[in-house]
């Protein structure tokens, strides 16, 4: 089974380009309907199927993505 | 089963030190935060923060030195290879690269791009093709694709009158001063890693002083463009890449 993962989502930095919903293997991302304080909707987890791959976080241009994955 | 994962035992990816905390005032989407951080992640794995010295170009990239957590300094347009020749004769010991657009490097700096390569001046030249001046409005640049439409080029490029697309990479390939030169990309992951690992060569050829170090990324500007950053990627794909083919353009003998 593939190891769970985890992802930390820097909502305040987020500018919803959706780069890293495109990029995630597992359709673990989505942009939410609330926006933050800039007025961007930002990235959120809809489920838990996240294997803490770092797709998304290493496509992200702005840094606001931190992956944990079980050891 | 909701057991947290949450914790530094298990974190396998977080924002490089050799980033400043600063929000990037970059267009959403756009890849030169992408650009910024793999060299910043390469900055940091060799551990030579304390002896990088980036030079900033103008245009988008302007504030670049807000953003790497490294000593810089800003040079007039097109300059930056200039500058860059400067810093690195003075310091010899230091890693010097610079971080240039299409338009500051491919047309008001042609000059300076070009004699600094030809003088095999051992630094990093990284190269941020998006084929279009960001910055002022998205006018056409030396790297516009035929029939692209610019702000100046509102009925796409004709290259009876404009010219052809300038492949700046290969014309630097040529030149016995450039030891490297490739041409990458960072709008999906396996180019992101590609990219990285291609500049992380590039700093590494950089300490036997060896000459130029060339590394372009094709990328994209979604406002000039006129579309969503997934857009943009994809428009970049079907268009950018058969022109700009990716991959090494010139290795190092054996
Ligand atoms: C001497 C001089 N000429 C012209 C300009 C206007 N100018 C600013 S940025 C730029 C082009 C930037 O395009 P590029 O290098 O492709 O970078 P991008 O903004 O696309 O990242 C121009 C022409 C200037 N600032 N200084
Ligand atoms: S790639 Fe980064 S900035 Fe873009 S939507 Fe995802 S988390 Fe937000
Ligand atoms: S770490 Fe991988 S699986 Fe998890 S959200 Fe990011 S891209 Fe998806
Ligand atoms: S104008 Fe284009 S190149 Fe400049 S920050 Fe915006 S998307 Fe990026």
């Amino acid at each position: 089974m593939a190891k769970r993962g985890d992802v930390v989502i820097d909502i305040e930095k987020c500018k919803g380009c959706e780069v890293c919903i495109s990029a995630c293997p597992h359709e673990v991302l989505s942009l939410s309907s609330e926006v933050n304080s800039k007025g961007y909707h930002y990235a959120v987890k809809v489920n838990s199927g996240c294997t803490g791959c770092a797709n998304c976080a290493i496509v992200c241009p702005d840094a606001v993505i931190t992956v944990y994955r079980e050891k | 089963m909701s057991e947290n994962l949450v914790n530094p035992e298990n974190l396998v990816y977080k924002k490089t030190d050799a980033m400043t905390d600063r929000v990037l005032h970059y267009c959403p989407g756009c890849g030169h935060g992408t650009a910024h951080r793999i060299l910043a992640e390469v900055i940091d794995e060799l551990q030579i923060q304390d002896q990088t010295i980036g030079v900033a170009p103008v245009g988008c990239s302007v504030l670049a030195y807000y953003y790497f957590n490294v000593d810089m300094q800003e040079a007039a347009h097109g300059r930056a290879p200039a500058v860059a020749t400067g810093i690195k004769r003075v310091f010899p010991e230091k890693y010097v690269f610079t971080y240039q657009g299409d338009g500051d490097l491919a047309a008001i700096g042609t000059a300076e791009t070009i004699h600094a390569c030809n003088r095999g001046e051992n630094i990093l030249v990284v190269f941020i093709n998006n084929g279009i001046y960001g910055m002022t409005g998205g006018q056409m640049a030396p790297t516009t694709l035929e029939g692209m439409k610019s702000s100046t080029s509102p009925f796409g490029r004709d290259v009876k009158s404009m010219g052809s697309p300038l492949k700046i990479t290969e014309l630097v390939a040529q030149l016995p001063g450039t030891y490297f030169a490739t041409r990458q990309a960072v709008h999906k992951p396996a180019n992101v890693r590609k990219a990285k690992r291609a500049i992380k060569k590039a700093m590494e050829y950089q300490k036997h002083n060896k000459g130029t170090c060339f590394v372009e990324i094709v990328s994209n500007c979604p406002s000039n463009w006129k579309m969503t950053p997934v857009q943009s990627n994809e428009w970049m794909e079907e268009n950018m890449f058969p022109f700009y083919p990716l991959g090494d353009i010139k290795v190092p003998e054996k």
